[in-house]
């Protein structure tokens, strides 16, 4: 058996575990040693985040979306309610209402700073409900397998056979129109993609050896799931939200054009498009001015969805 | 008993106290696992055949020794491992770990055996977290049975430095940024972090080129010292098997053909099935080389495996009584030691070539 005793070679140069040196103090060593810091998966995926202008450009208009619409009372020039019979569908650049008046009179800069309130909280609490319930399913689902995941997956399909804006005014008309039952609409249509795209994932994980290993540790399921599971997940389950964000506005845009979401006076988005198409052959331009704002937020949300999928998709 | 407490006996026992008991009694015994995996079809999902990845296996790891589990893809050596960590749970079958039942009245439960028992896999990549500093996977075993968290990463570092990783350089690190030794070795710290009386290895080196193989298995053996451990090796690579067990187990198709020591099986294979094996290894003499496979076709499908003997379809001293009767597993060199399941062994069973009945082969 030559060649088996060849294996165990004592002085193998390439083996630098064979010779066991004692250790030197501590404070040599400290000094001699270079600590390794470590580049954290999460601070290299914000590295390449900032080197990617789109990405950056559109958090930066999100960003910026999202500050004037908290702060609409301080920034907002008008109020977004007081009417002017006299004034009405004022186009833009007019003296004391830089993006002039709609069909009442009322000012169009405030009332669309005011409407990205409601448009931003319609889009994204939905999604984030929709993250919780449905990521909790889907990790269920996917994890335990088997006749769970049956249960789970086949009651998703039943709601996600229906078109999700034909499901969301199904479920708003049902239940009366108003920015919460909107809200409830749009969860209840979010989640079963959401739970769709965390069990195939969940599954996917689930297969890894990682997963055994800390089984064979003797944690408890939550526990495997929590510390090895759910660091896997969450990545790519953001990024889907992400763009779910888009989804989410234009279809609570959409539930208020046709009357289901906000009612009037409010200010929302999909109901200023709504109520200003029939100036559309007076003054164009206005009338466009809600769907660009729609437009731009989504798209923006897109595009940072995309910027972080390729900064988080790294074959590592 | 406080967490802490339980953590300082485990910590204490593979010195004194584990030993001097393990003398008496096999470390782990198996008796009778076995595992058939559901094959679903059918319009309704049904059940319509069953794999018999493991089909009644039994056998003893004594501490303080390696056991070497060889066989071809397939026969189930890694089920049999998966099945003793209850990572799949079995079908069938008795599992007493240094004298305690799993699953037994006053026995023991599967977290404490996992305590006891942990694994190492073959796929050093697939086996780690890729999200989590290799520091913070081999803290987090201790963390689960309750070591505070700075004593766990305390024994980390000092694992990442028995497996010859310097701690300050590697603790922080992620998977990716690690060569395949490296992983492999921070797997085997993670294995050890409980502090184990048994290792199973499957396949833990395997997938590493030759000289980190080589490393790797220097580095088991020195731990086995250092930290009085139990291996069950399994592997296809019969020089590395031979290497480091003290005896061997051989599989086909879900079953035991032989097992014995290592030297007597490797010398003097009993079951037709080791002798092809051990003549599939290639030679380091080009004169000697062989042209002829010592085994000619596949495996039967363990769905259907053949009755009797498992190996009578490419056994070439298969005869009738083999088809109707499946062979024991009977010992007979080295005081019993050496164990084979062949009628051709067995005296009097009824094949041409056993020993007539009352006489020791």
């Amino acid at each position: 058996m030559t060649q088996v005793n060849a294996v165990r070679r004592p002085a193998n140069p390439l083996d630098e575990t064979r010779d066991r040196t004692p250790a030197p103090p501590a404070a040599a060593k400290e000094s001699a040693v270079v600590v390794y810091k470590g580049q954290s998966y999460w601070s290299n995926v914000g590295r390449r985040l900032r080197s990617d202008p789109t990405t950056v450009v559109c958090g930066l208009i999100v960003l910026a979306i999202i500050l004037v619409s908290v702060f609409a009372p301080l920034i907002a020039p008008m109020d977004p309610y007081q009417a002017k019979m006299l004034g009405r569908l004022a186009p833009i650049g007019t003296a004391g209402h830089p993006l002039g008046t709609d069909e009442l009179g009322r000012d169009m800069l405030s009332r669309l700073i005011y409407g990205g309130r409601i448009s931003l909280m319609m889009g994204l609490t939905p999604v984030g409900v929709a993250l919780a319930v449905g990521g909790l399913l889907g990790v269920v689902a996917g994890y335990a397998g088997g006749w769970v995941n049956m249960m789970i997956m086949r009651f998703m399909d039943v709601f996600y056979a229906f078109p999700s804006i034909m499901l969301a005014i199904a479920i708003s008309g049902a239940l009366g129109a108003g920015i919460g039952n909107g809200m409830l609409a749009l969860t209840l249509v979010l989640i079963p993609s959401i739970t769709r795209v965390t069990e195939s994932v969940t599954t996917q994980v689930r297969a890894y050896d990682f997963v055994d290993a800390a089984r064979a540790t003797g944690a408890s399921t939550t526990r495997v799931i929590v510390t090895h599971v759910l660091s896997n997940v969450l990545g790519p389950i953001f990024i889907f939200a992400t763009s779910l964000v888009s989804v989410s506005i234009i279809i609570a845009s959409g539930l208020s054009f046709l009357g289901l979401g906000v009612s009037p006076p409010e200010a929302d988005w999909g109901l200023m498009l709504s109520t200003l198409r029939q100036a559309i052959y007076i003054n164009p331009m206005l009338c466009a001015l809600p769907g660009i704002m729609i437009f731009v937020t989504s798209l923006c949300f897109n595009l940072m969805s995309d910027g972080l999928r390729s900064a988080m998709d790294v074959r590592l | 008993m406080t967490a802490a407490a339980r953590m300082e006996k485990v910590a204490i026992a593979p010195d004194g106290g584990a030993l001097a008991k393990s003398s008496a009694q096999p470390l782990l015994i198996v008796r009778n696992l076995r595992k058939y995996f559901p094959v679903k079809g059918g319009l309704l999902n049904r059940s319509v055949a069953q794999v018999k990845a493991v089909d009644g296996v039994s056998f003893q790891v004594m501490a303080g020794e390696v056991l070497g589990i060889v066989g071809e893809s397939g026969c189930g050596k890694s089920t049999t491992a998966r099945l003793l960590m209850h990572l799949l749970t079995p079908d069938e079958g008795e599992v007493i770990f240094d004298g305690l039942g799993l699953g037994a009245r006053d026995g023991m439960t599967v977290k404490e055996l996992r305590r006891n028992a942990q694994m190492v896999f073959q796929d050093s990549y697939a086996s780690l977290n890729p999200r989590l500093p290799v520091e913070d996977t081999i803290a987090f075993g201790p963390m689960v049975h309750g070591l505070p968290r700075a004593e766990a990463k305390q024994r980390a570092r000092g694992l990442l430095e028995d497996v010859g990783l310097a701690p300050e350089r590697f603790g922080r690190r992620y998977p990716h940024e690690l060569s395949g030794g490296q992983r492999q070795r921070i797997n085997i710290a993670r294995a050890l972090a409980l502090q184990p009386r048994l290792v199973f290895l499957d396949e833990a080196v395997s997938a590493l080129d030759k000289s980190v193989e080589a490393q790797v298995l220097n580095l088991l053996v020195d731990l086995k010292e250092e930290f009085n451990l139990t291996y069950v090796f399994i592997s296809h690579d019969l020089n590395v098997v031979h290497y480091i067990s003290d005896r061997v187990l051989v599989m086909y198709l879900g079953k035991v053909v032989e097992v014995g020591p290592v030297g007597s099986v490797y010398s003097r294979p009993a079951h037709p099935y080791t002798r092809a094996l051990l003549s599939s290894q290639p030679s380091m003499d080009p004169d000697r080389r062989k042209t002829e496979p010592p085994l000619s076709g596949d495996p039967p499908t363990p769905i259907n495996p053949p009755s009797g003997c498992r190996f009578r379809t490419r056994c070439a001293f298969a005869e009738e009584i083999c088809g109707r009767v499946e062979p024991p597993l009977l010992g007979f060199g080295d005081a019993g030691a050496h164990q084979s399941a062949c009628h051709m062994n067995s005296a009097g069973s009824g094949h041409s070539l056993a020993a007539p009945a009352g006489t020791a082969a």
